[in-house]
C-alpha cells in the first residue's frame, strides 16, 4: 500500500496557472493580485467558502440582534420598547434574515464550499467563476434585504412566510416588500447557482479511489442537498416572480379580486419551503455525522444506513409540503399526514447511528464534541414535538402558537449547535489555529442551557394558547412568566455568540497552532495541510475506505470493509500518532 | 387554572394516584427505557434474572395499560381538555401522542446521555472498530415504522371525527377583516360586529352541532379558540366550514393565530356557550332590537367593500325560531 502514499495528484504536479511553480506552494497564491483585490476576484472554493461563511455569521448577529429585541419586547404584555409595526417588521426580518441568509448560505455555501472538494480530493469546485457569481449575488441580495429598514415604509412586516394576500401592492405598499422580493431573487439564484455546482463537484471531480459508498457524510449530504436545491429553489423563484407581477404589473394571480387564488402562494411557498428545511439541516446532519466517530474513536456506525436515510429524507420531503396548510381546510389531509410521520423513520435511523456511533467508543468531550450532542438532543425535542405537529387534529390547536415557534426553533437551534461543532471542528483546517477549548464549552453551556430555557417554555405558552406574531399580549400570568423565562433564555444564547465572537478573537491575537491533523480525523480533507495549499493537495493517500486519513494514520488497523467488525491487529496501534 | 409548567403537569397524580403509586407515566417511562435498553443489546444471550426482571415489568406494563387508557389516569401533558366532543377527542389524541413522545423519545434521550458518559473516553486506547450491526438497524428501522403506522391510524380516527361535518342544529356566518369580526346568524337579524379591543362575542348554544361558516374579507386571519381545541384559517374567495358540538357553557378566549397585518396582535374575540332556551331568549333580543338594521346594513356595506365576490351563503339553519 505505500506505493501510493506520495504519489503527487495530478492537479497539485501540474502547474494550475501555466506558471513555474510549485509543489511547495504554501498558503498563498504567487501570481495575480494580492491583498483585498484578491479577494474580490478570486474563484478559489476556499477564500469563497470563508467570504460566505464570514458574511453568513455577521448576518447571524444581525437576525439574533432582531431576536434579541422581540424577547425584550415580550417581556411584559403592553411593552412598547416597540410599535407593532416596527414589531412586526422586526419578526420579520429575523425569520429571512436567520433562514435566507445565514443558515442556508452558511451551510450550503460557506462550508460545503470549504469542504466539499476538500473531502472528495478535488483542486476545486466543478465551476469557479459561477461560485464566485453565488457569492456576490448572496451578498448583494443580503444587502438588498437589510436595505428595507431605510425605506420610508421601513422593512416588509408580512412574516418571512410572506402569505398572499397581505404581500399585495394594497396591503404591503412600499419598496421594503420589493426589495425583499429582490434579495430572495438573488440570492435563490445564488443558491440555485451553489447547488449546480455541489452536483458536478461531487459528481465529476471525485480523486481517484475516493467511490460514492467512500464519501464523507457530509459530502454525500451536500449532494442530496444539491439535488434538493435544484428541484425547490426554481419554485421560489417562480412564485416570487409571480408575486412581483401582481404588485407591479397588475396581474391578478393571488388576488381574489381578479378571480386569483392567494391559496396558490401557499402551496408554491411550501413546495419550495419544506425541501427547505431538509437543505438547511442535512448539511448539520452531515457535519455532526463527520464529527462524532472522530471523537469517538470509532468509524461512523451504519455509514449505508446513514446514506439511505439521507436519501429516504430527501425523497419523503418532496412531498410533504402541504403539513404547513392543514388549517387551509383545503389539503388532503391523511397524506401529507403520513408522509410527514414517515420522515421520523429516517430521522430516526440518523439519531440511532449516532448513538451507535459513541456506543462502545472513547468519546471525547471536546467542543466540537459537546456541541455535535447538544445538536442531538435538542433536534431530538425538535423532532418529536414534530410529530405531533404531522397529525392534523393535533395541528389545529397548535398551528400558528408557540408551540409550532418552539418546535422549529429547537430545530433549528439544534442547527446552530452543528454549526458551532463545525466551526470548531474545522476551523482549525481553515485557519491553521485552534479555538480556545475553554471559551468554547463555555460557549456550549450558555447555548445549550440558553436554547432549553428559551424552547421548552414557548411549547407550554403555545399550549396555553397563545399566538405567534404578537407584539403585545393580554395580561396573563401564565404567559407572561413563560414569556420572561423564554427571554432569559434569549440572553443566554446571546451570550454564547459573544462568546464565540471573543474566541474568534483570542485566536487570531494569540494563535495556538492547529497542525494538519489536531483531532486524528477521519477523512480525505486532514491529510492535507492547514490551511490547505492552493487547489488543495500536494498528494493523496490511497483511498480505500470512508477514512483514508485515518488508514493512514494508523496503518497497522485493516481498511474498513462493510459488514465485518476489525479489532485492533497490534496493540502498538495505541500510541499510533502519524504525521503526514 | 392550568397551572404552569408541562413538567409539573407530567407528574400530576389523579385523586386515586395514591392507591397506585406505580402506575403513572413515570413507571411506564422507566419500563419502556429499560426494554429499548435491552432489545439493543439483544444479539447477546440474556441472563436470566435480568430477563426475569424484564418480564416481570412488561407484565406491570400490560396490567397498567388499561388502567392509562381509560383516560381518568393520564396527565394532561399541558394541552387544555377541550369543551368541544371532538375538541376533547383531540385532546386524548393528544395523551396518546405524548405517551409515545415520553417513552421513545425520554428512552432516545437516556439511550444519548448513556453512550456520551458511558464510553467517555478513558486513556488513549482505539477501542474496537465496529461499524455495522444489521439485525439492529433492522430493529430500529422496523419499530419505527410500526409505531408511525400506529400514530398514524389514531390520528386517521380522530381527524374523522373534527372534520365531520354534520346536519347542524344551528348557523353562524363568521367573517374576519382586518381588524375584527363580525357574527352573523342566517334567518335572524342579529349582528355582532367588533374590533380589536373591543372583543366581539360570537354566542352559541351548547350540546348542539353548530355549524361555522368561515371566511375572510380581505386577507388571511386565522379562527382559533384555544379551549376548543381547534383552528382554521379564514381566507378571502374560499369559504371554510366545520361544526362544534360544545358540551360545556362558558365564555371562552380566541382570537386570530395568523398574522394579519398591523393590529394583528389586538384581533380578539369571545364565544359564549349559552344552553339553548338562553341563547333563544339572547338571539330574540337581539333581534328585536332596533339599533341592528342599520348595523346589517352597515356591516354589509363592508362586505360589498371590501371584497364583491364573496359567495353567498346558503341558509342551513334548522332551529332558533
Amino acid at each position: 500500500m505505500t506505493d501510493l502514499i506520495d504519489r503527487p495528484s495530478d492537479l497539485a504536479a501540474e502547474p494550475p496557472h501555466g506558471g513555474t511553480h510549485e509543489l511547495h506552494d504554501d498558503h498563498h497564491e504567487h501570481h495575480g493580485p494580492s491583498g483585498i483585490l484578491k479577494w474580490l476576484t478570486t474563484t478559489d472554493h476556499k477564500i469563497i467558502g470563508i467570504n460566505y461563511t464570514v458574511t453568513s455569521i455577521i448576518m447571524m448577529v444581525i437576525g439574533g440582534a432582531f431576536a434579541e429585541i422581540i424577547r425584550a419586547q415580550l417581556v411584559s404584555p403592553t411593552n412598547t420598547l416597540v410599535s407593532l409595526q416596527q414589531y412586526n417588521q422586526l419578526f420579520t426580518m429575523h425569520g429571512s434574515v436567520m433562514i435566507y441568509l445565514f443558515v442556508g448560505p452558511f451551510a450550503f455555501a460557506g462550508l460545503a464550499n470549504y469542504l466539499v472538494p476538500l473531502q472528495v480530493g478535488a483542486p476545486d469546485m466543478a465551476f469557479p467563476r459561477l461560485n464566485a457569481l453565488s457569492y456576490w449575488l448572496y451578498l448583494t441580495g443580503s444587502i438588498t434585504m437589510l436595505l428595507g429598514f431605510l425605506t420610508t415604509s421601513g422593512a416588509p412586516a408580512f412574516g418571512w412566510v410572506g402569505y398572499a394576500p397581505l404581500t399585495s401592492a394594497i396591503n404591503a405598499p412600499g419598496a421594503g416588500a420589493d426589495l425583499w422580493i429582490g434579495a430572495l431573487l438573488l440570492t435563490g439564484f445564488s443558491a440555485i447557482f451553489s447547488g449546480v455546482n455541489l452536483v458536478a463537484t461531487i459528481f465529476y471531480l471525485r480523486a481517484p479511489g475516493m467511490t460514492l459508498f467512500r464519501m464523507p457524510i457530509f459530502t454525500w449530504n451536500m449532494l442530496v442537498t444539491g439535488i434538493l436545491i435544484l428541484l425547490a429553489f426554481p419554485v421560489l423563484t417562480a412564485g416570487l416572480i409571480m408575486l412581483y407581477c401582481d404588485r407591479h404589473f397588475g396581474t391578478h394571480i393571488f388576488s381574489v379580486s381578479g378571480g386569483g387564488v392567494p391559496l396558490l402562494w401557499q402551496h408554491i411557498f411550501w413546495f419550495w419551503g419544506h425541501p427547505e428545511v431538509y437543505i438547511l439541516a442535512l448539511p448539520f446532519f452531515g457535519m455532526v455525522t463527520d464529527i462524532i466517530p472522530v471523537f469517538s474513536r470509532k468509524p461512523l456506525f451504519g455509514y449505508r444506513g446513514m446514506v439511505f436515510a439521507t436519501l429516504t429524507i430527501a425523497a419523503l420531503s418532496l412531498g410533504v409540503w402541504a403539513h404547513h396548510m392543514f388549517t387551509t381546510g383545503a389539503v388532503l389531509l391523511p397524506f401529507f399526514s403520513i408522509m410527514s410521520l414517515l420522515i421520523a423513520v429516517p430521522t430516526g435511523i440518523k439519531i440511532f447511528n449516532w448513538i451507535g456511533t459513541m456506543w462502545g467508543g472513547q468519546v471525547i468531550y471536546s467542543t466540537a464534541m459537546l456541541m455535535s450532542i447538544g445538536f442531538v438532543i435538542t433536534f431530538l425535542l425538535g423532532g418529536i414535538t414534530g410529530i405531533y405537529l404531522a397529525s392534523p387534529p393535533l395541528d389545529f390547536f397548535t398551528h400558528d402558537t408557540y408551540f409550532v415557534v418552539a418546535h422549529f426553533h429547537s430545530v433549528v437551534m439544534a442547527l446552530l449547535m452543528g454549526a458551532m461543532a463545525g466551526l470548531y471542528f474545522w476551523g482549525p483546517k481553515i485557519t491553521g489555529r485552534m479555538l480556545n477549548e475553554r471559551i468554547g464549552k463555555a460557549q456550549f453551556w450558555f447555548l445549550f442551557i440558553g436554547t432549553q430555557v428559551f424552547t421548552l417554555p414557548g411549547y407550554v405558552v403555545g399550549l396555553h394558547g397563545m399566538p405567534r406574531r404578537m407584539a403585545v399580549y393580554p395580561n396573563n400570568t401564565s404567559w407572561q412568566t413563560l414569556n420572561q423565562w423564554e427571554s432569559i433564555g434569549a440572553l443566554l444564547i446571546g451570550i454564547s455568540v459573544i462568546l464565540f465572537v471573543v474566541n474568534i478573537v483570542v485566536a487570531w491575537k494569540k494563535p495556538v497552532i492547529a497542525g494538519d491533523n489536531p483531532w486524528d480525523a477521519h477523512t480525505l480533507e486532514w491529510y492535507t495541510t492547514s490551511p490547505p495549499p492552493h487547489h488543495n493537495y500536494l498528494s493523496l493517500p490511497p483511498i480505500r475506505s470512508e477514512r483514508p486519513t485515518w488508514d493512514f494514520n494508523h496503518p497497522d488497523y485493516p481498511a474498513l470493509i462493510h459488514g465485518t467488525d476489525h479489532g485492533p491487529a497490534t496493540t502498538a496501534a495505541t500510541n499510533e500518532k502519524a504525521e503526514v | 387554572m392550568m397551572p404552569i409548567g408541562i413538567w409539573r403537569l407530567s407528574t400530576r397524580q389523579c385523586h386515586r394516584g395514591s392507591e397506585l403509586p406505580q402506575v403513572g407515566p413515570e413507571s411506564l417511562r422507566s419500563d419502556a427505557v429499560e426494554t429499548v435498553a435491552l432489545s439493543h443489546g439483544s444479539s447477546v444471550a440474556d441472563t436470566s434474572p435480568k430477563r426475569r426482571r424484564s418480564a416481570r415489568r412488561a407484565l406491570l406494563l400490560a396490567l397498567a395499560a388499561p388502567v392509562l387508557l381509560t383516560g381518568c389516569q393520564l396527565p394532561s401533558f399541558g394541552a387544555y381538555e377541550g369543551v368541544s366532543k371532538a375538541g376533547n377527542d383531540t385532546f386524548k389524541l393528544w395523551q396518546g401522542f405524548s405517551i409515545a413522545a415520553v417513552v421513545i423519545g425520554g428512552g432516545t434521550f437516556l439511550l444519548i446521555l448513556w453512550a456520551a458518559m458511558r464510553y467517555r473516553a478513558k486513556g488513549d486506547k482505539i477501542p474496537k472498530q465496529t461499524q455495522y450491526n444489521i439485525p439492529l438497524e433492522i430493529i430500529y428501522t422496523i419499530v419505527p415504522i410500526l409505531v408511525v403506522i400506529g400514530l398514524f391510524a389514531a390520528t386517521v380516527v380522530v381527524e374523522n371525527e373534527v372534520v365531520a361535518n354534520p346536519t347542524p342544529q344551528a348557523t353562524i356566518n363568521v367573517s374576519a377583516f382586518q381588524w375584527g369580526w363580525k357574527f352573523t346568524y342566517p334567518h335572524h337579524k342579529a349582528v355582532i360586529v367588533g374590533q380589536t379591543t373591543q372583543s366581539p362575542v360570537m354566542v352559541m348554544p351548547a350540546d348542539e352541532d353548530v355549524r361555522i361558516n368561515l371566511r375572510s374579507l380581505d386577507v388571511l386571519h386565522g379562527f382559533y379558540v384555544p379551549k376548543f381545541n381547534f383552528s382554521r384559517y379564514a381566507q378571502p374567495g374560499l369559504l371554510n366550514t366545520f361544526t362544534f358540538k360544545v358540551t360545556k357553557t362558558g365564555l371562552y378566549d380566541a382570537q386570530c393565530a395568523q398574522l394579519c397585518g398591523l393590529y394583528h396582535s389586538l384581533m380578539y374575540f369571545k364565544v359564549r356557550v349559552l344552553p339553548r332556551d338562553e341563547f333563544n331568549a339572547w338571539l330574540a333580543r337581539e333581534d328585536s332590537k332596533t339599533s341592528t338594521a342599520t348595523a346589517v346594513a352597515a356591516a354589509g356595506a363592508v362586505d360589498a367593500a371590501l371584497n364583491p365576490n364573496i359567495p353567498t351563503i346558503p341558509a342551513t339553519s334548522h332551529g332558533a325560531n
